[in-house]
């Protein structure tokens, strides 16, 4: 069977929630069926396929092409299945994902990831800010699964994390791992200012020294072994990550202000 | 039955229900591994005065073990579930903790988790971390000499323990040799460990004294010394007897570690002094595995 596709059949004026276009929610449903749900367009609601033209059968496996990064909540909620995008996609890409995969094939907006408790997201562009983030009001962020960003990031990435792995090939901005509670946020780039700011636990690991606020303790060069562990569960994700060999890093604790003990590694 | 010129007695060793565990144990190099294991497999013989019977089951090499260190593996055993935990954790806290860069990961998975680093982390004193890698928790506790690293559980398994085999010789020598022999062709093989010094033990018991407070004692039966005195199993030529113990993760595991010790010493031949193979039991009452000497050697009495 071919995956279900999904179309734009012209560009966008306003955000669209695409929450329930997940494998999950059209499962067993018909052509006719997907094609009468309604998506929330400024103050319209809007038949699929007023917006999209529909094509293919398994809605285990769904494609969305001529994207727009107007196209919000993409994958949210998904437990299986897998989602591909073949261009950009909006804010909160894989919003509390609880399983499968999404590959998305060019940019995000902010938020992706936000709240994400399982899954896999595959980001092959560049980000927003808050990666892996907490949504507006909750108190913590992504909750487990893993992120692999092939671009940059923006700001916050990891920003209130509490569990799970960020891997990013580019580089990630301001305020990265910030408020972190647990988990690995990886940064194979270069990291803005106040890397790790009012962080209490989890795992920063830098390849470039950043330029750390002075609550970031300096606790000297280490052999760590359990980098290794760390390098090889990689693999599956990011073969930039899984070259990584050196077992060598720089430790950073903080942050101190709030007596945090998170760890920012910098591999030497 | 008689192998090269060794007599196989006919009867079988009387093993027991055991509960079983697998530790890896890496370190910076294959000595400072050793170091740990040994010292977490020590005072661990058996069951009655130690608690668990443990030994090192294999070396492992660095491109096979969690961290790419060297590493070897251990057993461990015990009669309950609940002496196997309170042991593992006591063990790894003076044994694996304490040792320079050693760090410890399950060696076998099972539905029955037990503690391995779980509490020993609190000696990080709130500043060990914990990490989730591919779905397994390991905790990094600081120390002085940088940072020991533990997974948070091994498995528990359904084993057994107390397979046996004795070899009769004509001098004490001799019997030691082939238990050398022996020990050195089991150590080969995975799933099983001797856990007496060496692989052998020389005080064989059996069940009950003479003195009431104590439940085994010498196995006088097979003590060359008392030949005149008690009813002797032994012949007039034997002057020595040895026993190997093999506690294992499964009955095929020991069989086969029973006929590899005793396929060695019978490649010796008599003329290395060994007469008979024999092994213990408790008349087939005590314990629900039998392995009968004559099925291991691959001929089964009709």
């Amino acid at each position: 069977m071919s995956a279900l596709t999904f179309s734009l059949k012209k560009p966008l004026q306003f955000a669209i929630n695409c929450a329930v276009l997940t494998p999950d929610g059209l499962a067993n449903r018909t052509l006719n069926e997907i094609a009468a749900l309604t998506l929330q367009h400024g103050k319209q609601a809007v038949r699929v396929d007023e917006l999209f033209d529909i094509s293919g059968h398994d809605s285990a496996s769904l494609r969305f092409l001529n994207t727009s990064d107007q196209l919000d909540y993409l994958g949210a909620n998904m437990h299986s299945g897998r989602i591909d995008i073949s261009g950009d996609a909006g804010a909160y890409l894989g919003f509390g994902m609880k399983g499968g995969e999404i590959h998305c094939h060019g940019n995000t907006q902010d938020l992706a990831a936000c709240n994400m408790q399982n899954g896999r997201l595959v980001i092959h562009g560049n980000t927003g800010d808050f990666l892996g983030g907490a949504a507006a009001g909750l108190r913590k962020g992504m909750l487990g699964g893993t992120v692999v960003v092939k671009g940059h990031a923006g700001d916050r990435v990891g920003d209130q994390m509490r569990r799970g792995l960020i891997l990013i090939e580019g580089n990630a901005g301001d305020y990265c791992a910030s408020r972190m509670l647990a988990g690995t946020v990886g940064v194979l780039g270069k990291v803005g200012n106040y890397a790790g700011f009012s962080m209490h636990r989890g795992t920063l690991l830098l390849t470039t020294q950043p330029d750390l606020h002075p609550t970031m303790q300096a606790c000297g060069s280490h052999t760590l072994p359990f980098l290794n562990l760390l390098y090889k569960s990689f693999a599956p994700y990011s073969q930039a990550f899984a070259s990584l060999k050196s077992l060598r890093a720089e430790r950073w604790l903080g942050d101190a202000a709030i007596q945090g003990v998170g760890e920012i590694l910098v591999i030497r | 039955m008689i192998i090269n010129g060794i007599q196989i007695d006919d009867t079988f060793a009387e093993a027991f229900n055991m509960r079983g565990t697998r530790v890896i144990i890496t370190a910076q190099n294959l000595t400072w591994a050793y170091h740990a294991a040994r010292a977490m497999t020590g005072f661990a013989t058996s069951v009655i005065g130690c608690g668990v019977e443990a030994g090192i089951e294999a070396e492992i090499p660095s491109e096979q073990s969690p961290d790419g260190r060297p590493g070897v593996s251990l057993l461990m055993f015990a009669m309950g579930s609940k002496v196997l935990m309170q042991q593992l954790e006591t063990r790894m806290g003076q044994c694996v903790l304490t040792c320079p860069t050693a760090a410890a990961f399950a060696g076998i998975t099972s539905d029955e988790p037990i503690n391995l680093g779980k509490n020993l982390r609190f000696f990080g004193d709130g500043f060990q971390t914990s990490k989730l890698i591919g779905g397994k928790r390991y905790w990094r506790v600081p120390v002085m000499d940088g940072e020991f690293l533990c997974e948070e559980s091994t498995g528990m398994v359904r084993a057994i323990g107390g397979g046996n085999f004795l070899i009769l010789a004509t001098s004490q020598s001799a019997a030691l040799a082939a238990a050398e022999v022996a020990i050195a062709a089991m150590q080969r093989l995975p799933n099983v460990i001797m856990p007496f010094p060496g692989g052998v033990v020389r005080s064989g018991s059996k069940v009950g004294s003479r003195y009431a407070a104590l439940f085994a004692s010498t196995n006088d039966a097979f003590c060359p010394t008392l030949k005149g005195v008690t009813q002797s199993e032994l012949s007039s030529d034997i002057e020595s007897v040895m026993e190997i113990v093999i506690d294992g993760l499964s009955f095929d595991d020991i069989a086969l570690a029973m006929h590899t010790g005793i396929a060695a010493i019978c490649a010796m031949g008599s003329a290395s002094g060994v007469k008979r193979i024999s092994a213990g039991n408790y008349g087939g009452k005590l314990g629900p595995h039998h392995f009968k000497l004559h099925a291991i050697m691959g001929i089964e009495k009709p």
